[in-house]
This record gives C-alpha cells, structure tokens and sequence, in this order.
C-alpha cells in the first residue's frame, strides 16, 4: 500500500474540561477522497485547525508525506501543499477572481518580497493562475471582483486558489454549504476529478455527496473517531446509525 | 474597492484614461499651478503655503501605503514626521556651529547639505519604525492604535525633556539646508524641490502597490486569514510596509524642518498623528493622491475659515462628519466615482 500522503497519530486537543479532539488517528492516501463526518459540536473544524497549523494540539502528531509538522505554522504548511477552504468562504473581496489566484500562486511561489514589477503581468504566476481558474471552472470571470461572485462561484475560487498552491493534499472545510442540490452536484463532479491531482480530506454535512463521492469515510463523535471504513461498511455500521445516521434517517 | 484598484488598473484598461487617473493629474496640475500662479503674483506666503501641503502629502502618502493599503491604522506617525525633522535640525546644529555629533567610533560630523540629511531622516526613520513596528504588529485593531499611539507620545515627551537640541522650546536652523545646483532659500525653488519629491514618493507607492509585495500587503488589509492559508505570514509584509511609511514619513519631516527653519517637539505631537489621518480620510483612503487631497483640502480651509472665525474646526469638524457619513471614498472618490459609494 503507498506511503499516505498525511498521516495523524494521537492527536488530543482539550478547551478546558471540553476533549474536542481526543486520541484522533487517521491517515489520507494518495489518490483518495476521505471523508469526516460527524453532527454538529463533534470537533471537526477543530481537527482541520490543528491539521492546517492555525491552533496547535496538546499531543499526537501530524505528518505530511513522512515529514513532522509541529513547529510548522499555517503559512509554512500552505506552502508545503496543504491548501484549505474555508467553512465561511475566505477570499479577499476587493481583488479580482484573477488577483485571488495569482496571489496564490505568489504564496506557492514563495517570492512575495518583489517591489517594483507588475505583478498582473507576471507571467510566471498568470500562467498558472489562469489555467486553475479555468480548471475550476470560472473561465471568462477572471475580472469579477470577488465580492461580486456567486456564492457558487466564490466556493469555486477558493478551488482555483487551492489548485494554485500546487496542493500535496486539499482540506475542504464543507466546501458545499449552502449550496444548492445543482451547484452541489457541479462540485461534487470537480472534487471527484480531483482526488487524482492530490487527496481530499472532506469536511461534509451533503450526505449524499459524501456517500457519493469518498473512498473512506471516518466518523467523529465528541472528538472521538468511532468507525472508519468505506460508505458501505460506514452504512451498516451499528454504532454509527445509533449516534449519527440515525438521527437523520 | 479603492486601493484593489490600482492592482486592477493596469489589466483594465490601456491607453485611455480613467475618471481617477484624471483627478489625480488634476490634483498634481493643481499644485504646481497654484504654487507657480501665486508665485507669478507675488505672493511669497501662499507660495510656502503650498510647499506646506507638499510636504504633508508626503507624510500622508508614508500613512497611506500602511493606513490605505495595508489597513494598519497607526495613530503614531507624528514620530517619525518629527524623528526626521529633528534629524535636519541636528544635523543642521552640529554643522553651523562646527561641532562633531560624535567621534567615536567613527567621526559623524553635521552636515547642510539635503541629500545627506534626507538619507540619514530616512534611516533614522526606518529604524525608528522597525522596532516600533516589530512591537506593534504583534496587536490588532484598536490595540495596534493605542500602542503605536503610546510610542509616538514617548518620543514626544523625550524631546520636550532633552534640553541639548531646546527641549520644549525647539531647535532653530539658521540658514536653510542646500541642494546641489538650486537656491533652496528662494521660495519657488525649494517648492519645485518639494514637488519633485512627492511626485517621486507617489511614483513609487504605485509601483510598490502593483508589485507582489503590493498584492500581498493589500491582501493583508482584507483577509489576514487567507493570505496565511496561501503560504505568505501577513506579519513580515506589514513590518516591511511600515518601515518604508516610517522613512517616507521622516523625509516629509526633514523637509519641513526646512521649509520653517525650526524644529519643536509640536512635530511629534499627536495632533499631526491626527491630522495625518484626517488627510486619508479627507481624500480617500487607499486612493494614490488622497494625502494630497486631503492635505490642500486641510490647509485652504484652514486659511480660508481660519480668517471668518478663530473656531474655524467647529466647521471643519462638519465637514469630516460629512465626508464619513455621505462620501466615504473622500473628495477623490467622490469626484472619480459619484456619489456610488456613499
């Protein structure tokens, strides 16, 4: 089996009395879209923090392609590969759809103290940056301030700046909130298409996109993970219909 | 979306220029007229009038480029504004009394000659914001105002206490400072210098803010957040944006130093902090050319009002609510976009 591409071992996170994350072990591979699913409260936006570098775990550790990350901050993770959206989109809304790519195309390219040529023709970073807006499927809105995107589009933006940092693994925050069932479904199509780019680690409350789309799906209960297994095993698990699927179903 | 389109500016359109690119050379036309205009007259006080606003439109402009693009507001910038102005007064003192600053380790003599003296305002000022910076950056917000507020009044009180160069009283420069090849003591020559200056600081704030570093600095001002989550630490960018405000600010201050042969701790007061930023707001914060908007807007009315009535600011402080509340673009995105943004 290939080497994963992130790799979680014991990873515990306390607020106070509160284990938000608690002995958390998982791993992504090459290839694959893994899934974390879990109700609400379950600690999963906290595990994508302490992945992503923006809080620090109280113990465990994070590996990425076999390197340790403590010490790493967010910035310095970003430019290892590990490109996130956010759960509430987050662009910079005064800049063009093309301005938000080439700026992290910059961020990739590690070369952001350069004072005096125009970074809007830079062709090392517009090359890149409009063949991802075009891989992301926002061809012909590369002016559009992003303030003036759809919600739809801007979810697709922050594809295209994910895509931009030339992605070791994505980590996508419910990259389908509030979305509708089309715009869900043309999104679920990218992500499909791009497990093969780099793996995806998928925060999701669209079921259906979930069952759809994953190779693996690890289930998170109160910082716990109970079950990690593919949807059909996910689906006849016992303990996860009790706690989670049930609820819903 | 002011200072997001400067970076635009370029991709848009070519050849043709836009309604602001039109009031800015305005606005830059405007200065030099009127400065040449009243010279043409006579009028020697308006003359240094408008070499007055010149050299606030650079210390706006040093705000600008960390106020307008990189959204720090810094409610300290009187201290480097004063730094470079006691920097010209010093240097000035040692070199028309013939004494050495200093022998050791090296010997650092005065000097009156302005190019000199605007290197070492410029140095002294990025230290000065360096290490003010490095401090500051670690706050956010209403903090950030706070501390770089504290730090400027520090340096303010030092200078009031610190009677070798006239503590409360200020420091005189006898004769004005010299710039190869001109005349600085004739007052259209030094304005002419002036404008040069700005017109050169300006330039070089609208190619910094096209630049990568432009890019990541305004990204800062948005969304710290992302510009983290895309590899760049926002941190690094706004301590180097502030460090070349800081030396842009100090040049306004060795100039003004000049331009009224005097220097005063009221240089470091946080009044001109104030009146920085009321030049932003006044323009158009994030626009190019608002310190310069902002700074002729203050001064005329301050001459005009100041001869109907000695309460003058009751007035101006109308007419900064007005700006706030119905035109939050300032004078420039007022008359570059309409009323649209209001």
């Amino acid at each position: 089996m290939a080497e994963p591409t992130l790799d979680i071992r014991g990873l515990s996170k306390s607020f106070g009395a509160l284990k938000a994350t608690d002995d958390v072990s998982l791993d992504l591979r090459p290839g694959e879209i893994h899934a974390l699913i879990g109700p609400n409260g379950a600690g999963k936006s906290t595990l994508i923090k302490q992945i992503s570098g923006e809080i620090a775990p109280d113990a465990g550790e994070i590996r990425l392609d076999g390197r340790r990350l403590s010490g790493v901050d967010a910035a310095g993770r970003a430019r290892l590969g590990m490109a996130r959206s956010f759960q509430v989109s987050s662009v910079a809304s005064e800049f063009t759809v093309l301005q938000n790519v080439v700026l992290a195309a910059q961020g990739a390219s590690g070369a952001t103290f350069r004072f005096f040529r125009p970074v809007m023709r830079d062709t090392a970073l517009l090359d890149p940056a409009r063949d991802c807006i075009a891989q992301a499927g926002l061809m012909g809105r590369e002016d559009v301030p992003a303030a003036a995107l759809a919600h739809g589009e801007r979810r697709k933006l922050e594809i295209a700046m994910a895509l931009a940092l030339r992605p070791r693994l994505f980590l996508l925050d419910e990259p389908m909130a509030g979305m509708g069932t089309e715009g869900a479904r043309a999104l679920g199509d990218l992500l499909d298409g791009l497990r093969h780019r780099a793996p995806i680690l998928l925060v999701e409350h669209d079921m259906d996109a979930v069952f759809r789309l994953s190779d693996r799906i690890s289930v998170l209960v109160y910082g716990r993970i109970i079950a990690t297994g593919t949807p059909g095993e996910i689906r006849a698990d016992p303990e996860v219909q009790r706690v989670y699927l049930g609820e819903e179903a | 979306m002011s200072a997001a389109e400067i970076t635009a500016a370029p991709e848009r359109q070519r050849g043709r220029m836009n309604r602001a690119q039109i009031v800015n050379a305005a606005l830059a036309l405007g200065l030099v007229g009127f400065g040449l205009g009243v010279w043409a007259m006579g009028e020697i006080f308006l003359v240094t009038l408008a070499t007055k606003v010149a050299i606030l439109a650079i210390a706006g402009a040093g705000l600008n480029l960390v106020l307008g693009f990189g959204g720090l507001v810094s409610f300290g910038h009187s201290a480097y504004f004063g730094l470079g102005g006691y920097t010209a007064g010093i240097l000035a003192h040692h070199a028309l009394n013939y004494t050495p600053m200093f022998e050791w380790p090296f010997l650092f003599e005065g000097t009156t000659s302005m190019p000199v003296i605007w290197i070492t305002a410029m140095i002294v000022g990025a230290l000065a914001a360096a290490m003010i910076g490095a401090l500051s950056l670690r706050t956010a917000g209403v903090y950030f105002i706070m501390i770089t507020l504290a730090f400027g009044q520090m340096i303010f009180y030092f200078a009031i206490s610190w009677p070798a160069y006239g503590g409360e009283d200020g420091l005189p420069i006898y004769v004005r400072n010299g710039f190869p090849g001109l005349n600085t003591l004739d007052p259209i020559q030094f304005f002419g210098l002036v404008c040069a200056v700005l017109f050169a600081v300006l330039a070089l704030i609208a190619i910094l803010a096209r630049s990568r570093f432009g890019l990541a600095l305004q990204a800062a001002r948005q969304n710290r957040q992302r510009l983290m989550a895309v590899g760049i630490r926002p941190g690094g960018v706004l301590l180097v944006a502030f460090v070349i405000s800081g030396a842009i600010t100090a040049l306004a201050g060795a100039l003004y130093a000049d331009l009224n042969r005097f220097v005063s701790p009221s240089m470091l007061s946080w009044h001109l902090s104030g009146e920085l930023l009321v030049f932003l707001i006044l323009g158009g914060t994030g626009r190019l050319f608002a310190p310069l908007a902002g700074a002729g807007l203050y001064i005329a009315l301050e001459h005009l009002l100041g001869g109907v009535s000695d309460h003058w600011q009751l007035f101006f402080g109308l007419l900064l609510l007005a700006v706030v509340l119905f035109a939050r673009g300032g004078v420039i995105g007022f008359l570059a976009e309409g009323k649209r943004h209001g």
